[in-house]
């Protein structure tokens, strides 16, 4: 067939993510090859090609099953939300059951071809209109036909008539191991064109799951491996959602208030509705009381505001607000106030992406904490937090929902080295609030910097912070001290008293000890 | 009546939809005398009825009597092994 504009033509699989890797969907009319490990998820994907086709688009479909018994499937698919049956009965999905069963079995005597499967799908796709077709999964024709050249020049037959009826499809085979031969059975060589891999290994003692582009007819596509993850609800869930547009046109230029007003003038009058704050600090200086702060000053406001945490139990969290003074049973009779406590270790980043997106989606907060992103430095590599991240900030910006990130400054500002993965993460952050503990001779105090914010004047000063039984309180501006960025600060002198000499203005109660 | 009873799943009129035949109907002739009952169906022709026996390659013949049911994939070149695989009887037992 003549390349033409067709060529470039995409169909959405409208698996989550997938069709921002693919740059659009699948090629128009054409097979594609999907190959991974056992478990790896190519079964889900060809239900999912069809079925959220069938559900977004309404686009009938044609199911042929070679391994799993269609009724298998209908329960699997249900759990994901998908009424196989009802579909089946109003005519747009059709299964083409080819699966092994004893009955069906005999010997192959003489030469034999597939054309009765063929003229099953073809009948199959005019009866329902299909413009989808998945094929799952070729492995399981192999082992029950003796002659693999037969067997591939059949499936050459199949493929060239799902082309020919016009429609595009998807066929899963297996691979005997994650990084070796495309297939097993070497199918690949009839539909060269389109391969996707799946992936499913054990790295650093996790499961981790990549799908990869291998070609896409030549078509443009993002390479490498990317994560993806299984979620019980939404299926295949490709990360990073990465390449979202960052809502054009839609910059919120309206403030908000930190909590704290002080540090709202810091920032130049209170962080944009929908900037995301990185706050970092060591262990006690304050973080979680300000993103407390923070969340107050929400409820406060009427907004609706939803805390992750991952530092300590819900039970923990409760009891430590209690003792700064916040009123819980007001904040919970507003209805207004989420916590949602998890452990870091219980699930993958993917999962916990996830988590928090279905939340942020169901919940619909105008502000989001979480306490602390250094926790989940114990479940992933650098470079998949930095992707969490990232996908976090395509699900927050485009909403408006201001988010603060608390994180310990060691892991994310190493200090030597060169640029970080933690230098990225702040750099996707609108604005940087640093909180640190200040050393001189016989005193350990706390200060506060505002390192960046993105679009606005803010304030360059260090600034004195002090906690006391109503909260956290922002000063009068540090003079004389360095090191604040590196962790612990001390005056440039080590002369004279501290915090007299060093403070402009020394309006605050004096710092606990 | 017969007692053997066959239905024949070919796909189009093909050289090897023909030799199928051929080698089915020479079979039952020598080793059946001519008792059986034979039915062809084209699978291009009704895909439901290749859909609702499950079948996949052409040819297949499904021996539906005797019971229990058996299959044989193939054009059935060797007829020894084909007479065999649809439990058929001796050639020289009958004759």
């Amino acid at each position: 067939m003549a390349a033409g504009d067709d060529t470039l033509a995409r169909v959405p699989t409208s698996i989550n993510g997938f069709d921002r890797v693919a740059l659009g969907g699948l090629p128009k009319g054409r097979c594609t090859l999907v190959t991974g490990t056992a478990g790896s998820g190519k079964t889900l994907f060809a239900v999912e090609f069809l079925a959220r086709g069938r559900q977004r688009f309404g686009d009938p479909g044609v199911f042929v099953t070679f391994e799993e018994p269609p009724a298998d499937i209908r329960r699997n698919a249900a759990s994901l939300g998908f009424d196989i049956a009802a579909w089946e009965a109003e005519g747009t999905w059709a299964f083409v059951d080819a699966a092994p069963d004893i009955a069906d079995e005999g010997p192959t005597v003489g030469t034999y071809d597939f054309r009765a499967l063929v003229a099953r799908i073809g009948d199959a796709v005019r009866r329902t209109g299909a413009t989808r077709v998945s094929l799952d999964s070729l492995g399981a024709i192999f082992t029950r036909f003796p002659d693999k050249t037969v067997v591939r020049h059949e499936l050459f037959r199949i493929a060239t008539t799902l082309e020919d009826l016009g429609v595009t499809s998807v066929m899963t085979a297996e691979r005997t191991d994650e990084y070796g031969s495309i297939s097993r059975y070497d199918v690949e060589e009839f539909v060269l064109n389109n391969v996707v891999v799946l992936r499913n290994g054990l790295h650093q003692e996790r499961r981790r799951r990549t799908v990869e582009i291998v070609k896409l007819r030549g078509a443009p596509h993002r390479t490498g491996e990317w994560l993806f993850t299984i979620d019980p609800r939404d299926g295949i869930v490709v990360i990073p959602l990465a390449f979202l547009p960052l809502g054009k046109g839609s910059v919120r230029r309206d403030r908000v208030s930190s909590g704290i007003p002080a540090l709202d003038d810091m920032c130049g009058g209170g962080f944009f509705r929908d900037a995301v704050i990185l706050l970092s600090g060591p262990t006690g200086v304050g973080k979680t009381l300000t993103a407390l702060g923070f969340m107050v000053a929400g409820v406060d406001a009427g907004e609706r505001c939803l805390l992750y945490t991952f530092d300590e139990t819900q039970e923990q969290l409760r009891r430590s607000m209690a003792g700064w003074g916040v009123d819980l049973d007001r904040m919970d009779a507003t209805g207004l106030l989420t916590l949602l406590s998890e452990y870091p270790e219980t699930s993958s980043l993917e999962d916990h992406f996830i988590r928090i997106r279905r939340s942020v989606e169901e919940f619909r907060p105008q502000r989001l904490v979480i306490d602390a992103l250094s926790a989940l430095e114990r479940i992933g590599t650098p470079r998949a937090l930095l992707d969490f991240v990232i996908a976090l900030g395509a699900v927050v910006r485009p909403r408006g929902v201001t988010t603060l990130l608390t994180a310990l400054p060691g892991q994310l500002y190493p200090g030597p080295g060169g640029p970080s993965i933690a230098e990225q993460i702040a750099s996707l952050t609108d604005v940087a609030v640093l909180l640190r503990y200040i050393e001189s001779p016989g005193h350990v105090g706390r200060a506060v910097a505002v390192l960046q914010t993105r679009g606005s004047a803010h304030d360059h000063r260090v600034r004195e912070v002090t906690i006391d039984d109503t909260g956290l309180h922002v000063g009068a501006p540090l003079k004389g001290m360095s090191n604040i960025l590196a962790g612990y600060g001390s005056p440039l002198l080590d002369t004279g008293p501290w915090p007299a000499g060093t403070a402009e203005a020394t309006s605050q109660p004096e710092p606990h000890e | 009546m017969s007692t053997y009873s066959f239905v024949l799943y070919v796909a189009g009129q093909t050289q090897r939809s023909q030799e199928a035949l051929e080698n089915l109907r020479s079979l039952c002739e020598a080793r059946l005398r001519g008792a059986y009952e034979l039915t062809v169906v084209d699978a291009v022709e009704r895909p439901e009825l290749a859909e609702r026996w499950r079948i996949l390659a052409t040819p297949t013949v499904v021996r539906l009597r005797p019971e229990p049911p058996r299959r044989v994939i193939g054009d059935l070149s060797d007829l020894h092994r084909a007479a065999l695989a649809l439990g058929l009887p001796d050639e020289f037992g009958g004759a």
